[in-house]
């Protein structure tokens, strides 16, 4: 293995590192990343962590993210700090911010919901502090537990 | 406080003193100091759904205040029927009235409405969702007959876990210095998210199987109807809704001072009998729904202030 290469899996020059992701949701991570053609993805799963005992990490090459897949990022991983990486270098750390709702991103399970039948944006009102939160449909109100498994 | 233009979805978007401000307007009502208030207005009522006691007591309502009411009762005969989208009739119906009370056997329907309406919406029933108006009437009924909120002692008895009005109810007393005994078979019970709910706001509430196990008696007992279609065998329900059936006997064993509540329409969870002792408020809480609507409608319309 050339040491370019060696060097593009461990570190990236630029792009996006997405650090204490719950074990085992980096695919989760991933999948909600979409990541087609930005540039090589690496995953590492199940390090150890001192905050969570076991966490995971995405690494994403040429990776900007936008607001929507913050958000949904924040539903699968809500401990999830996100580090911008310019010339090899860690040039902004923030923690994800849960949202106080989410617009557009669940879908309802309840099958007699408005928002199943009509034309209605879905919109969802967090309850508790993040990392420990449940999400209540605003429309028909029902109370989930684990609003990663409504995501659209 | 300000309830002009603002609709009545759900008993989780008040607080205390808001809703406390509400039946003080509906005691008003009930006094006699606001007649008229509904003159010149116009009720579309939406009735998507069968209702007798919360469409009469609207339409009643309104018309004890010099209003005028359109509407329906019957979903056969709107353009619902047609295909029209709920959105679609409530941007026309908009255009007709000051203020719109929907049923609807879809849940969020009411909230959706308020959404595109451009007059307030009152929710008469979204499903097994919410029904506000019938909570603020049962508050307003333990106020009156108790002379207050706090420092009360309701209990709770039946189906308590598809029963919207207890789930409401008890959202509400959590407001208040109330300590609730839930009681119904195990199967029936509270659902958890509520009574999780309940713990996160500090509420006080046990949880019994019979009306036996109370240790201390109680100054109001809700009573709500155990469904047959709830049951897979007839022998367990029969069995189940025969131990929740309150009698002369059984109401012994609630305390001298126990009122009994029930948001109607009853079958045989009470017994006949009952009617004529001086615990039995039922048909009196029906009739408060008069006066709590008129309340609603005239503070959501700007007349009461």
């Amino acid at each position: 293995m050339s040491e370019d290469r060696v060097r593009k899996v461990y570190a990236i020059e630029r792009g996006t590192v997405i650090d204490h992701i719950p074990s085992p949701r980096a695919l989760k991570v991933v999948e909600i990343l979409g990541v087609k053609q930005e540039g090589i993805l690496t995953i590492g799963i199940n390090f150890k962590s001192e905050k969570l005992g076991r966490k995971d990490i995405v690494k994403v090459e040429n990776l900007k993210l936008t607001e929507s897949v913050t958000n949904r990022l924040a539903l699968v991983a809500p401990t999830a700090t996100i580090n911008i990486i310019e010339n090899g270098k860690v040039v902004e750390k923030r923690k994800i911010t849960v949202p106080e709702e989410f617009r557009g991103l669940l879908r309802c399970p309840n099958p007699n919901c408005i928002t199943n039948r009509e034309k209605v944006t879905t919109i969802f009102i967090r309850e508790g502090q993040p990392p420990r939160f449940t999400v209540r449909c605003r429309f028909c109100e029902r109370l989930y537990f684990h609003p990663e498994e409504l995501l659209v | 406080m300000e309830f002009h233009n603002r609709s009545v979805i759900s008993i989780r978007d008040f607080c205390r003193d808001e809703l406390e401000f509400i039946l003080n307007k509906a005691q008003e009502v009930k006094q006699g100091r606001w007649p008229d208030a509904l003159k010149g207005k116009t009720l579309a009522t939406l009735f998507f759904e069968p209702s007798t006691r919360t469409r009469l007591s609207f339409e009643a309502a309104m018309v004890a205040m010099g209003g005028r009411v359109i509407g329906f009762a019957d979903s056969a005969v709107s353009s619902t029927k047609k295909g029209e989208s709920l959105a679609d009739t409530i941007r026309t119906v908009t255009g007709y009235c000051d203020v719109i009370v929907l049923r609807h056997s879809i849940e969020g329907a009411a909230r959706w409405a308020a959404d595109v309406a451009s007059v307030p919406v009152i929710n008469a029933g979204d499903g097994a969702n919410q029904h506000p108006t019938q909570t603020m009437l049962d508050l307003f009924t333990i106020r009156e007959e108790t002379g207050r909120l706090d420092n009360l002692r309701v209990g709770m008895l039946g189906d308590l876990k598809h029963g919207r009005t207890v789930h409401s109810l008890a959202k509400a007393l959590s407001f208040f210095d109330v300590k609730q005994v839930f009681i119904s078979p195990l199967s029936l019970r509270m659902p958890e998210h509520l009574l999780e709910e309940l713990r996160g706001q500090d509420a006080s509430f046990e949880e019994i199987e019979d009306i036996s196990q109370l240790s201390q008696p109680l100054d109001v007992l809700y009573v709500t109807r155990i469904q047959k279609e709830r049951f897979d065998d007839f022998q367990e329900y029969e069995k189940v809704a025969g131990s929740y059936r309150l009698d002369r006997e059984a109401i012994k064993r609630l305390g001298p001072e126990c009122r009994i509540m029930h948001p109607l329409p009853r079958v045989d969870e009470i017994s006949t009998d009952v009617d004529s002792t001086a615990g039995a408020i039922y048909f009196r809480q029906a009739h408060n729904g008069v006066p709590v609507r008129q309340a609603l409608l005239g503070l959501v319309t700007g007349s009461i202030k």
